[in-house]
Formats: structure tokens, C-alpha cells, sequence
């Protein structure tokens, strides 16, 4: 008996701590987003002054001085970014899906040529391709022009893989094989069958093209140059050189709330598929 | 051999679906990457109007990057060094504390509730535009922003500091940040390498008497310890290509005195003003090579979770 109790306290102390260590890191998280809502609903002067933890009065001010803004035009931003990340997303989960499945279904002689070789490729940090990637849009006047960005996607080797563990655990050949006798074509099979098999999929690698093609910063800013093609992330990598002596903080920081905002709500919609995309693909438990 | 002859007929469709894939690699990564390396051997640069080269000078870009400079320092070594410090100032805390949450939310004698929540919360940083979140802590940790306000208004400081004109506070930062990014990945995929684990053994562990550090230490660890390595060098070949974070803090200068200055940043400098694409494509060269070992870890991992 006074063994028992003792265990039930031991365990209720091993929870106590055990919730406020996940407790702070939880918290220190939510604090800068926390610190961004505010910042952004404050005045410049409010900003400046006395620390208040509670959010000010001017967020609808700051929203309309910031779509404004004539130095950065955030709205275009957004568009040129939604542009290339949607595009992309869309691209490069097709194509990788289409590469996958003729991996996967048919049998040619260089099959395992072209997915060792995929595979072996897949490690290579896109920043190795930079120079020549930049050396040739000089060359042949392809900087601030957004397909550029886009087309690449259709080659990405680490969501062809991805895609090709999932249709080894998902499509089974008898399945190609009855469209097959139904009578549709090869490209048609793989559109109306093996596509809607695949839509967890799909949906997932969309999601993290998606994201990644919204933050990129490096080639962009490499190769979009005029203000009226710059994405997001130049944009807001030009605050930093802001006088912030005359700069209105309150704008900056909805800025910077604006950037994050389209990803932030997608991940509060989608975020138990999301979260489960992590951990499939590459990484198996 | 009706068969035979049908499954012969398919094979062209395996061809022509790969064909987009592959052409699209081809232009776009393969050509730009043997164009990357060829030029590493080519003087080839703008300075102002000028456009020098390109010259054949065989290994010389190299020899340039890997000489000292009038300081006495090899630069590219020092960014290098930068890089690796900042990298694991950020990843020690981001394993320690990615692995003790995974074992937390895992643990079937804690049973802790709001888990959902916690996961959606840390995994968040992940997602977040990185030159936006680094824009953002420059904002907060600046002279005159909240941190620095709320330091001095529970009397932690009497003056403002400024955290990026110090080595210790410019490279934490950037750490602090790449932490923040990664630890709820980390989180989530540990979490998934412990539930992949056979309870059984766990059961039996436990009827044994086992304590709970001998579970860890003697089942846990080192079932784990495939995918730990997998996730540590990942992080480690993300990290070498560290770019957003210190470019935006540091406004592209690395400073204070180039302390935050990365290997990318260096690559970023050489092909955006002057169009050095001989000494970028020199760099390039020498990050494929160590991303290239590094990756040969990576699959010994893989293949060893596999087997």
C-alpha cells in the first residue's frame, strides 16, 4: 500500500516536470510569434516607447500603410511568390509522381540505372548548381523572368523518391493491369488510376513544395533583380537595409507578418497531414 | 509468348515517362553543374565595366581560396569554422532537447495529454519563412526593440546591448534561430523511430525490473541510434549550406567583423557583384566534395535501418 503511494507520487512529480519542460519549449515558441501579432497591431510610437506585452491599436493602419508601401510593394511580392510556388508545387509533385510510377510499373533496361542514379543525385545541395544556373540566365537573358524558377521543380529528386516508396507500398500492378484490359491508354491509366491512389500523397509533398518555393531566398535574390519581379523573401530581406530611424516599425513588422501569414494559416489548416509528411518519405520509423 | 511480347511492348512508356523528368534535370541541374565545375578552372569575373576572361588557369582559384590573405587568415576556412560553430551551438541543444520531448511524448507510463497541441506548436519554426524569422529577431533583439526593453524593465540591464556587434550574442542568435527551426522536426522524427520500436521488448524490459534509464540507455539508444545518426547528419549537411538566417541578420557582411559570415554567403558574394564564376564555381566544387562523404554516412545509415 504505502508502496503504491509512494510510486502514484513519484509519478505525478515525473509528470509535473515532464509537462513543464514541454511547457517552455511550447511557450517559447508561441513568444516571438506572440511578439510579431503585437509588434504588428502597434504604432511606431508605441514601438518605441514603454514595453507593453498587450497588442496595440493599429494593426488595420499598419495593414494599409504596409499594402502601400511604395519602396515595397508587398502585394506584388505576394503574387510573384504565389506564382512560382504554386506552379511548382504543382509541377514537381506531377512530375515526380509520373517518374516514380514508371520506375515502379514498367520494366526497361535501364530502370535501375535511372533510380540508383536519382537516388544518388538526391544529396547534392541545389547551391552546387548555382554558379552555372547564374552564368547561364546572364547569358541568355533569362534573369527576372519566373519560369525560370518554376520549371526546375519538375526534377526533384528527393520527392521522386518519396513518391516511389509510396506507390511500392500503395499501388498493386493487378490494378494497371485491369485498366489495361478496360481498354485505357497508358498515360490515361496512370491520370484516372495511379493519380487519385496517390492523393495523400500528393497532397503532402504539394504542401512542402509549396513552402520551400515560398521562402527560397537564394536563387531568387541571384536572379530577380527588377522590383517589380522580386518575390517575398528579397523584399523583406531589403528591410534590413532600412534607415530604422525613419522607418516606420509598425509597418516593418506587419511586413514581416504578412510574409509568414499565407504558410501560417495553411499549416493551421493542414497541420495533422503535415505532420504526418514529415516522417514518411525518407525518413521510416 | 503473347506475354512476353505485351510486356515488351510496355517498356517504351517507361522511357517516354521519364523523359520530362530527365530533360528538365539535364538542362537545369546537370548542364549548370558541370558548367559550375568547368569554371572553377577558368578566370572569369566583372570588375566594374571589365569583364576579365575567361582564362584557363587550372588550379588556381583554388590555390587562391585556400591561400592566406594579408591577415593571415584563409577565408574560406574561417567561414567554414563560422559555419560549423553556428551549426552546433544550434544542434547540440536541438538533439538533446528533440530527444528528451520524443521520449516524454512517447512514454506510455507518463500518459501526457495535449500532445496534438505541443506538436503542431514546435513544429511551426519549421515551416517559417527563414530570412522573414531572422528579419524578425533583428527587429526584436535590436537596441530598441522588445527584448532589450523587456531586459531592462525587469532590471536585467541597465543600457540597451546590442546582440549583433558581439561575436558570442551574433553567432548565438543565429543559433538560437536555427534551433527554434529544427528542434520540432527533430521531435517529430525521433518520435516516430521510438514508436517503431517493438513494444515487446519494452514489455520485457519492464518485467525484468528494468529502470528507466536502463530502458534508454540499453534498448531505446541504441535502436535509435540508426536514425539519430540519419537526422545528425542531414542537419549537418543542411547546415553547411546555412544561408538566409545570417544574410539577413548581418545585412550580407557577416559581422561583427565576419563572425557570421557562411561558406554560402561567400558563394552568394562572388555571384552577385562581380560574377566570379571562377572562384564560385571553386567553392562549389569544395561543398559538393564534403556534402558528397557526407552523404556516403547518410546511406550507410539508411541502409543499416533497413536492414
Amino acid at each position: 500500500m504505502d508502496q503504491n503511494r509512494k510510486a502514484a507520487i513519484k509519478l505525478t512529480i515525473a509528470r509535473i516536470l515532464a509537462y513543464l519542460f514541454v511547457a517552455f519549449f511550447v511557450i517559447l515558441c508561441l513568444f516571438f510569434f506572440y511578439l510579431l501579432l503585437i509588434s504588428a497591431s502597434k504604432t511606431n510610437f508605441q514601438l518605441q516607447g514603454k514595453f507593453s506585452i498587450l497588442p496595440g491599436s493599429n494593426l488595420l493602419v499598419n495593414l494599409k500603410n504596409a499594402l502601400n508601401d511604395t519602396m515595397i510593394n508587398i502585394p506584388v511580392g505576394m503574387m510573384n511568390s504565389f506564382i512560382v510556388a504554386a506552379t511548382s508545387a504543382v509541377l514537381t509533385t506531377y512530375f515526380s509522381a509520373l517518374t516514380a510510377y514508371a520506375t515502379h510499373v514498367y520494366d526497361f533496361k535501364f530502370k535501375k540505372l535511372v533510380t540508383t542514379f536519382i537516388i544518388a543525385v538526391m544529396m547534392i545541395p541545389p547551391q552546387v548548381s548555382a554558379a552555372g544556373f547564374v552564368q547561364l540566365a546572364y547569358k541568355y537573358g533569362l534573369t527576372n523572368k519566373l519560369w525560370v524558377l518554376i520549371i526546375p521543380s519538375v526534377a526533384a529528386p528527393s520527392i521522386y523518391f518519396y513518391m516511389k516508396q509510396y506507390l511500392e507500398a500503395t499501388l498493386p500492378i493487378e490494378m494497371v493491369e485491369a485498366s489495361r484490359i478496360d481498354g485505357s491508354s497508358e498515360f490515361g491509366t496512370f491520370n484516372r488510376i495511379v493519380l487519385p491512389i496517390m492523393k495523400p500523397a500528393l497532397a503532402v509533398q504539394m504542401i512542402f513544395s509549396f513552402v520551400a518555393s515560398w521562402n527560397n531566398f537564394f536563387m531568387p535574390g541571384l536572379l530577380l533583380t527588377k522590383p517589380e519581379k522580386r518575390t517575398v523573401p528579397i523584399m523583406i530581406s531589403a528591410l534590413r537595409s532600412a534607415d530604422f530611424a525613419k522607418f516606420d516599425l509598425g509597418k516593418m513588422y506587419m511586413f514581416i507578418f504578412l510574409a509568414i501569414l499565407p504558410v501560417v494559416v495553411v499549416y493551421l489548416l493542414l497541420s495533422k497531414l503535415i505532420i504526418k509528411g514529415v516522417t514518411s518519405g525518407s525518413v521510416k520509423g | 509468348m503473347k506475354e512476353k511480347k505485351r510486356s515488351i511492348s510496355y517498356a517504351k512508356w517507361g522511357y517516354i515517362f521519364i523523359i520530362p523528368f530527365f530533360v528538365v534535370y539535364a538542362i537545369f541541374t546537370l548542364y549548370p553543374q558541370l558548367l559550375t565545375f568547368y569554371n572553377s578552372f577558368f578566370e572569369n569575373y566583372r570588375e566594374g565595366l571589365t569583364q576579365i576572361g575567361p582564362n584557363f588557369v587550372g588550379f588556381a582559384n583554388y590555390v587562391k581560396l585556400l591561400t592566406p590573405t594579408s591577415e593571415g587568415t584563409i577565408d574560406i576556412l574561417k567561414y567554414f569554422g563560422n559555419t560549423m560553430i553556428m551549426w552546433i551551438i544550434g544542434a547540440i541543444p536541438q538533439f538533446v532537447v528533440a530527444l528528451l520531448l520524443a521520449l516524454l511524448f512517447t512514454s506510455t507510463r507518463l500518459k501526457l495529454k495535449g500532445q496534438g497541441f505541443a506538436k503542431t506548436t514546435i513544429y511551426m519554426p519549421n515551416l517559417i519563412m527563414a530570412s522573414a524569422f531572422s528579419m524578425l529577431f533583428f527587429s526584436l533583439f535590436s537596441t530598441v526593440g522588445p527584448i532589450n526593453q523587456i531586459l531592462q524593465g525587469l532590471g536585467w540591464l541597465d543600457k540597451p546591448f546590442d546582440f549583433i556587434s558581439f561575436k558570442i550574442s551574433a553567432r548565438s542568435l543565429v543559433a538560437l534561430m536555427n534551433f527554434l527551426m529544427w528542434f520540432g522536426n527533430t521531435t517529430i522524427v525521433l518520435m516516430a523511430g521510438i514508436m517503431g520500436i517493438d513494444e515487446s521488448l519494452f514489455e520485457s524490459a519492464r518485467i525484468d525490473g528494468a529502470s528507466s534509464t536502463h530502458v534508454f540507455f540499453d534498448i531505446t539508444l541504441p535502436l535509435l541510434r540508426p536514425i539519430l545518426v540519419y537526422t545528425m547528419i542531414t542537419s549537418l549537411i543542411g547546415g553547411l549550406q546555412m544561408f538566409d538566417v545570417p544574410q539577413v541578420l548581418s545585412k550580407g557582411i557577416g559581422m561583427p567583423n565576419r563572425t557570421t559570415f557562411t561558406v554560402i554567403m561567400l558563394l552568394n558574394n562572388y555571384l552577385g557583384g562581380s560574377k566570379n564564376y571562377g572562384m564560385a564555381g571553386a567553392i562549389s566544387v569544395i561543398l559538393f566534395i564534403i556534402t558528397g562523404i557526407l552523404s556516403i554516412f547518410v546511406f550507410k545509415a539508411m541502409n543499416r535501418k533497413e536492414a
